[in-house]
């Protein structure tokens, strides 16, 4: 790990500036995507600039029909959150499923998001629920931040407040994870509104993707029995010695069939 | 349950320092004016070295030296040793290529140390390792066996043909044929033994310090055996007299063999240390002890049961292609041919056996022992073919166990692997077993399983194994380069405490506790006043460490023959003070007693008498203080049954782990609570084997599993809660009755595991399914069965 100068300003503003003053900085949140880079010298930043004194970037909300979650949140904060497991529960299984204690008590809600994993757990959540990233300057809707393996919209000084997840009728979260690392091998979340069904793919992928197949079969009939026919194509799907693309198609569809019976 | 001495769950000493964070480990001392060494790896599997430019590192700050192979062949120093030697069929010498600490001209795997960078700090040396500048020279890599024995391979060593390091035989070969020949039944089996690294959780270390004073070296190390280090390290790498090398293990943070070996850092360190007359340090990081520390298993066997129309096992052949890595490292030969065949008469009578091991080098990091060290590999080949004879003759597989094995009144019973099992009763093992596992209600649990959509199996393991290595003429014979007795030394101190000097090694069994309450047992004093010193050859006289379930058999046993040497002499003195024959005075729980009288002395006061000898005995040396070297006159034979049920998700290929059965013959038992912790960690590491752990190299010899991200430990929560049972025979040949328990559980169920899955899959017709059943794996034998 290369020397590097660490700040923990107060605010978003005071944060930005902070990193624009020094060539190469980078902004850590809980550190738990970053801090393995940088060990592997596979990120060298002159500068870290914590975000974990932001009060900004903290808090749950109710604000009509949505949750607002700040950025800073961590794992287990979503997960033992009253306001997010009476709302949508699924959201906080799934936050509570991410890698294991160390890492929930650390890792953030923004900093999963703005890594954009291909096997991390948030973005299948953020894609079904139809979920907007706020950042400092505009909101991105889901599927538009998500651009594939760490590929996002975001800009180098641009700092996730939140995340505003509107409240579905229903929704489930299942994975497949990885024994050793815990992130997903394939990671399915389904959330209905009404006749509109979305499915959310994660792990199995170079990026989280929409399963359409599995939303028209569901649209009609919402239940595990309906997607007996479907399958996802394991055509461009990840095969490596965790698992091959013919087994993460074949898991997608088991998992999906698990998210639509845990659906509230 | 007794609440002292043998038999006594007694809380171990030396885990409150070790919970409260206060062990003492290398990487915690530091040396004053002690500078730190990083290793400069190979990243290439193999290649040729057209040179090394170290000017840029050498300009970075802090850098004291950069150090190479070429600089130790320039000082004279030698290559690691080989510990045992094996032998072709023919009787030739297997191929033992040079193996210096620092590779001259050719790195041959990934993680070969190239160079040592030492500076002020750790930091600094790693900084600058990465400007050490290397020309590597690509050559082709044999990156695993498949490769190695392939028609016309490239050479991993130019003196070793078809990558060959020996090709070797036990048992008679034309007899066994005939068995095969005649059978009524013979039962095949293509199977692999899944290579594993070892992930101590401390990760090895090492401190030279040398001191021009008196010209003398201290090594601080990570290792289960200091005393086989000096000798080793003294006198086949770095040319140092005992008297002048002095080595250090503290507290160690577990080891399962790939502590034992002597590995190059140590004599790198030690001889930096010289160079530069300041101490050195290095402390591998993780990803290194992924490519150095040695790793485990890595065999592909043919074998072949041949059973008589009754299913009586009539013969057995076994063909075991094993994975040296690039080197051989100190017991590495050792552990595929004479840890391994030995061990294929099992519980059982068959009477023809022949083994046939071909070791082979790759470009991979060296193979050694591993917790079982050829045993897991041996009751794996034995128990799945047992297995899979049961269903091919659609035999019962307890019944057709039971037919095969030992009785207890053929003991002292030899094998026709050259080992003689000197007691067992392995039906009494068993039935316990069975009796655990509830095996009888096995057909009701299967059908509620399948109302879930769950396939349930069960699978059997009957196993022994040879531990307390081990009696020295009987292993030099077999090509042992080194003695395998042990020294145990007790010192009874003027008031009556007592320390005991012992050459095993404690890095996580407990040797602080059980020794302690095999000395409160024999000399009746409790155990807070007995200390065990272990890990420094200043203090202990001599000793060759802890491996292959030792401790207590070999090492146990020395300190009770120093603590009869003591009672001996104990009881001239206690004659002599209370004016009696010394054929009268007998000792029983800490007394002399004249027999028939209330004359008593304490061991306390005959303490003092023999330090303040004013009233004495003529012609005794005053004195309590006795030594011991124990030579084992046998291996021992523990031996269990395991018995594994297990739930698969057809949906997923998951395995779930319902239930592990053991009952084990383990020999006396010292401390029992002390036997469970053995067992636990054991079947840990075994569930790991056979579902979790699996070293993968890619083809160019790349390690794809060099970190926690994709290399699977076993975790607490994928543990059921283990069912532990004992039925108990006392070894016949050492002083204690003990046999040893350190490695059972990582030997017996691993087939235990794998028979159970098979059993639940067996309705879909999957015969096998290799090592380790992960989902995938599993899924898939079921889509191919459906197929
Ligand atoms: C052992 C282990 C297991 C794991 N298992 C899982 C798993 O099962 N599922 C899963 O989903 N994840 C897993 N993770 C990843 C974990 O969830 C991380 O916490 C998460 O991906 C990143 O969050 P962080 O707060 O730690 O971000 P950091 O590591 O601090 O930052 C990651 C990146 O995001 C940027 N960033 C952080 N916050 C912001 C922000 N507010 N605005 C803009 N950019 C920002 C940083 O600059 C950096 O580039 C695992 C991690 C580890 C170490």
């Amino acid at each position: 790990m290369e020397d590097f100068a660490f700040h923990r300003p107060g605010s978003v503003a005071e944060a930005q500036e902070t990193l624009r003053g020094t060539e190469d900085s980078k902004f850590m949140a809980g550190g738990q995507s970053l801090i393995p880079l940088m060990k592997l010298d596979m990120a060298a930043p002159g500068a870290v600039v914590s975000l974990t004194g932001i009060d900004e970037l903290r808090g749950i909300e109710q604000q009509d029909g949505s949750l607002v979650i700040g950025a800073g949140m961590t794992h287990s904060e979503v997960a033992e959150s009253d306001d997010v497991r009476n709302a949508i529960s699924a959201l906080a299984g799934l936050a509570g499923s991410i890698g294991d204690p160390q890492v929930r008590n650390r890792g953030t809600l923004g900093g999963s998001v703005a890594h954009a994993d291909p096997a991390a757990d948030y973005p299948a959540a953020l894609v079904a629920l139809g979920a907007t990233v706020i950042t400092d300057r505009r909101e991105i809707a889901a599927e538009d931040f998500f651009q594939g393996m760490f590929e996002t919209p975001l800009e180098t000084d641009e700092v996730i407040t939140s995340v505003r997840f509107p409240v579905p009728d229903s929704a489930g979260y299942s994975k497949f994870p990885n024994p050793a690392s815990k992130y997903a091998i394939a990671g399915v979340m389904v959330a209905r509104n009404g006749a509109d069904v979305k499915v959310a793919v994660t792990g199995a992928g170079t990026g989280v993707f929409r399963a359409t197949a599995f939303e028209e079969a569901l649209a009609g009939d919402f239940s595990a029995g309906a997607l007996d026919g479907a399958s996802v194509s394991a055509d461009g799907l990840v095969s490596d010695t965790d698992a091959s693309a013919e087994y993460r198609a074949h898991l997608v569809g088991v998992m999906a069939r698990r998210a639509v019976e845990a659906c509230g | 349950m007794p609440e002292t001495g043998i038999g006594a769950a007694l809380l171990r000493k030396e885990d409150k320092r070790f919970i409260t964070g206060k062990g003492k480990y290398v990487d915690d001392i530091n040396r004053p004016g002690q500078a730190y060494a990083y290793i400069v790896r190979s990243p290439e599997a193999h290649a040729s070295i057209a040179g090394i430019d170290a000017s840029e590192a050498l300009k970075a700050p802090g850098v004291v030296a950069v150090l190479t192979g070429a600089d130790m062949a320039e000082d004279g120093v030698g290559g690691l040793p080989a510990g045992w030697g094996i032998l072709f069929q023919d009787g030739s010498p297997m191929i033992e290529p040079a193996h210096p600490p620092m590779v001259v001209d050719r790195v041959r795997h990934v993680g070969d140390q190239v160079a040592v960078v030492i500076a002020e700090t750790k930091a600094q040396a790693k900084e600058a390792a990465g400007l050490v500048d290397v020309d590597y020279q690509p050559l082709p890599a044999i990156a695993g066996l498949s490769q190695a024995s392939a028609e016309g391979a490239a050479l991993v060593w130019d003196e070793a043909p078809g990558n060959i390091c020996y090709d070797w035989g036990l048992g008679d070969e034309a007899a066994t044929d005939a068995a095969l020949e005649g059978a009524a039944h013979v039962v095949t089996l293509d199977l692999v033994n899944n290579r594993l690294i070892p992930n101590a959780i401390e990760p090895r270390a090492a401190i030279g310090d040398y001191d021009a004073t008196d010209d003398s070296y201290t090594l601080y190390t990570t290792s289960q055996n200091p005393h086989v280090i000096r000798l080793l390290m003294g006198a086949f790498v770095l040319g140092l007299p005992e008297h002048k090398l002095r080595i250090v293990a503290p507290d160690v943070g577990g080891g399962f063999g790939s502590k034992i070996f002597h590995y190059a850092e140590e004599a790198i360190m030690t001889w930096a240390s010289k160079r530069l007359e300041r101490p050195v340090k290095w402390t591998a990081e993780r990803s290194e002890s992924f490519m150095s520390d040695a790793h485990g298993r890595d065999h592909i066997t043919h074998a072949e049961l041949a059973l008589d129309a009754d299913g009586k096992f009539v013969g057995l052949r076994v063909n075991t292609a094993a994975n040296l890595g690039a080197y051989i490292s100190t017991f590495g030969a050792a552990v595929p041919t004479w840890l391994y065949a030995t061990l294929f008469s099992g519980c059982y009578t068959t009477p023809a056996i022949f083994a046939n091991v071909k070791a082979y080098f790759t470009n991979t990091v060296p193979v050694d022992a591993y917790r079982g060290a050829g045993r897991p590999e041996a009751a794996f080949v034995l128990e799945r073919l047992v297995h899979k004879a049961a269903v091919q003759l659609g035999m019962d597989p307890v019944e057709l166990r039971k037919n095969n094995f030992i009785q207890p009144d053929q003991f002292p019973y030899q094998t026709p692997v050259a080992l003689e099992y000197d007691v067992g009763d392995y039906d009494g093992t068993f039935d316990a077993a069975l009796e655990l596992a509830d095996y009888s209600g096995f057909g009701a649990r299967r059908e509620e399983a399948a109302t879930r959509g769950k396939l349930r199996g069960i699978g059997i393991s009957t196993f022994v194994e040879a531990c307390g290595i081990a009696p020295s003429a009987v292993a030099g014979q077999l090509g042992a380069r080194a003695g395998l007795f042990e020294v145990g030394h007790v010192r009874v101190h003027p008031t009556g405490s007592i320390t005991v000097f012992t050459g095993s090694h404690s890095h996580g069994q407990g040797h602080e506790t059980t020794f302690a309450q095999l000395v409160s047992d024999r000399l009746g004093l409790p155990e807070d006043q007995v200390e065990i010193v272990h890990g420094d050859t200043a203090q202990v006289a001599f000793g060759m460490g802890t491996y292959g379930s030792r401790s207590l058999a070999v090492g146990g046993s020395a300190i009770y023959m120093a603590m009869e040497k003591i009672i001996a002499k104990g009881t001239i003195i206690a004659a002599h003070l209370m004016e009696a024959a010394v054929e009268d005075v007998v000792f029983d729980k800490g007394n002399f007693t004249v027999a028939g009288t209330d004359k008593t002395k304490a061991l306390g006061e005959v303490a003092f008498a023999a330090y303040v000898p004013h009233n004495y005995p003529e012609d005794l040396e005053p004195g309590l203080d006795e030594t011991a070297f124990y030579d084992p006159k046998n291996f021992t034979f523990p031996a269990g049954a395991h018995i594994v049920e297990v739930e698969i998700d057809p949906d997923t290929g998951v395995v779930d782990l319902c239930g592990v059965s053991c009952a084990d013959d383990v020999g006396r038992i010292i401390n029992p609570m002390i036997v469970d912790g053995q067992m636990h960690g054991g079947l840990a590491q075994g569930i790991g084997q056979a579902l979790l752990e699996s070293c993968i190299y890619d083809d160019s010899g790349q390690l794809i599993t060099g970190s926690y991200m994709n290399y699977t430990m076993p975790r607490a929560a994928d543990l059921p809660f283990f069912k532990t049972g004992h039925h108990i025979t006392n070894c016949t040949h050492n002083p204690l009755g003990v046999k040893g328990v350190g490695e059972v559980g990582s030997i017996g169920v691993p087939p235990a595991i794998i028979n159970a899955i098979v059993d639940a899959l067996s309705s879909a017709g999957v015969e096998h399914i290799d090592m380790p059943a992960t989902p995938e794996r599993v899924w898939r034998a079921l889509q191919d069965a459906q197929a």
